[in-house]
């Protein structure tokens, strides 16, 4: 069977589906799914299970005239006027799947990378919400400091990929960092590019861990 | 606005679906053509929130329009209240949400979701965007990366009404810890770190809660 081997979990994708997570981290699950099919159909399961949550909440009644006023809006509103679907977006990499082109202008040759150590830059994404999200791009073979986390850290491989005592991550796998953990994952040789949210801090486990810190800060 | 007349007795047809027995009586568009509305309120009772939900998106039908919102909008307003919507807020709120299922009913497809579920998912969106500013990144379905499916396709997924009335009754019989659990997952804008955290569970207690309460709720889903 194909598809990625490591997953959300169900907890992480019950924060998805209930619209818990915010935008950078819902992001990286979004980009998961876009490479497994197994997540698509478990988030449609959770969406049904929203579906049903919402069928038996206690209805509250609306003041009247609710219906009245939204349909006067909707003739104010002239049916001609449909808002148009999305337009694609305009500068893609055919590279990226659909939720993560949207945050990007142009091929990810043109954008500004930041350099954090050697053999490792980012390029950070504007997302709402409290996570940051950025690329990660890694050079073969660079080990990424030991790290734990305080709040909770979800990365997704785009290319290539990487492993840590876990496992090996490659394309469409996503990792789920949180307290329990404390990893330092090495790039496979060919490198890779990987997408990760973090809400709350990473923080640096190894020697020179407090150096990282200031580095890693976000 | 109501296409007056012109869907009258048509059957059911969408792109991609020969086969699939018509989906919405033709006793429900004869309403547009000038029934009353006492009969209009009995037929419609007989129709499923799916059926009318097809109304609307290809015929406008105002008429099924009303009863949708007569059914969901004060669920929605519970929704949004237990989001932390005051009374007045949650109205408005509601009243975007049924705004959107007005101007996307055509893109609803009874073959994947339940109108419940379509309902949740444009409502969640919705209240992520207003209320937290914040966009709802979300994969698409026709992206030419998206990676093809393996052996059976998950996609093509059926949510059969039936499907849908045992969902909610399994839901009534899962222990209350699990139900409690979920509820707060859907119901309270927090991730299960943070309610583990503020309700001083375990998180490898939540997590194992949530994944028992889905597997009954999957098993319900399945068994047919």
């Amino acid at each position: 069977m194909s598809g990625p081997s490591h997953h959300p979990g169900e907890a992480v994708l019950i924060d998805y589906a209930g619209g818990a997570l915010c935008e950078g981290a819902a992001l990286v699950v979004a980009t998961h799914l876009a490479f497994c099919p197994c997540c698509r159909d478990a988030v449609a399961d959770l969406d049904a299970v929203g579906g049903a949550l919402l069928e038996e909440l206690e209805p509250d009644p609306l003041a009247p005239g609710c219906l009245d006023a939204l349909m006067a809006r909707i003739d104010r509103e002239s049916i001609g006027a449909r808002p148009p679907h999305p337009a694609p977006t305009a500068t893609t990499d055919p590279r990226l799947p659909a939720p993560l082109r949207g945050y990007l202008r142009g091929p990810l040759e043109r954008q500004r990378w930041r350099f954090l150590q050697p053999g490792m830059r980012g390029l950070d994404l504007r997302a709402g919400g409290t996570a940051s999200v950025r690329l990660l791009r890694l050079a073969g073979g660079v080990r990424v400091p030991r790290h734990t986390h305080d709040g909770l850290e979800l990365t997704v491989v785009l290319e290539g990929g990487f492993s840590d005592a876990f496992g090996a991550f490659g394309p469409g796998d996503m990792a789920v960092g949180d307290g329990t953990i404390d990893h330092s994952p090495r790039s496979d040789p060919e490198g890779c590019l990987c997408l990760a949210a973090t809400i709350g801090a990473l923080r640096l486990t190894g020697p020179l861990g407090r150096w990282f810190n200031r580095v890693l800060a976000f | 606005m109501a296409k007056k007349g012109r869907a009258q007795g048509r059957v059911a047809r969408r792109s991609g679906d020969a086969g699939c027995p018509p989906l919405v009586p033709a006793r429900l568009f004869a309403l547009n053509g000038g029934m009353t509305q006492p009969a209009a309120a009995s037929a419609l009772a007989a129709t499923s929130l799916e059926d009318l939900l097809v109304a609307v998106g290809r015929d406008q039908d105002r008429l099924a329009f009303g009863a949708l919102f007569g059914h969901f909008a004060p669920r929605l307003k519970s929704y949004l209240r237990r989001l932390g919507c005051d009374s007045g807020a949650a109205e408005e709120l509601v009243q975007e949400v049924m705004l959107l299922v007005w101007r996307r009913a055509d893109r609803f497809d009874p073959r994947q979701a339940s109108a419940s579920t379509w309902m949740f998912t444009i409502a969640r969106n919705k209240r992520v965007d207003s209320l937290r500013r914040e966009q709802r990144p979300e994969f698409d379905p026709t992206d030419p990366l998206l990676l093809p499916e393996p052996g059976e396709s998950a996609d093509q997924r059926v949510e059969s009404r039936e499907c849908n009335s045992r969902l909610r009754a399994a839901l009534k019989t899962l222990p209350a810890e699990q139900a409690d659990l979920l509820r707060m997952a859907y119901f309270e804008d927090k991730p299960h770190s943070l309610i583990s955290s503020e309700h001083g569970i375990p998180l490898g207690t939540v997590k194992s809660r949530l994944r028992l309460a889905m597997d009954r709720l999957r098993r319900a889903l399945r068994d047919g």
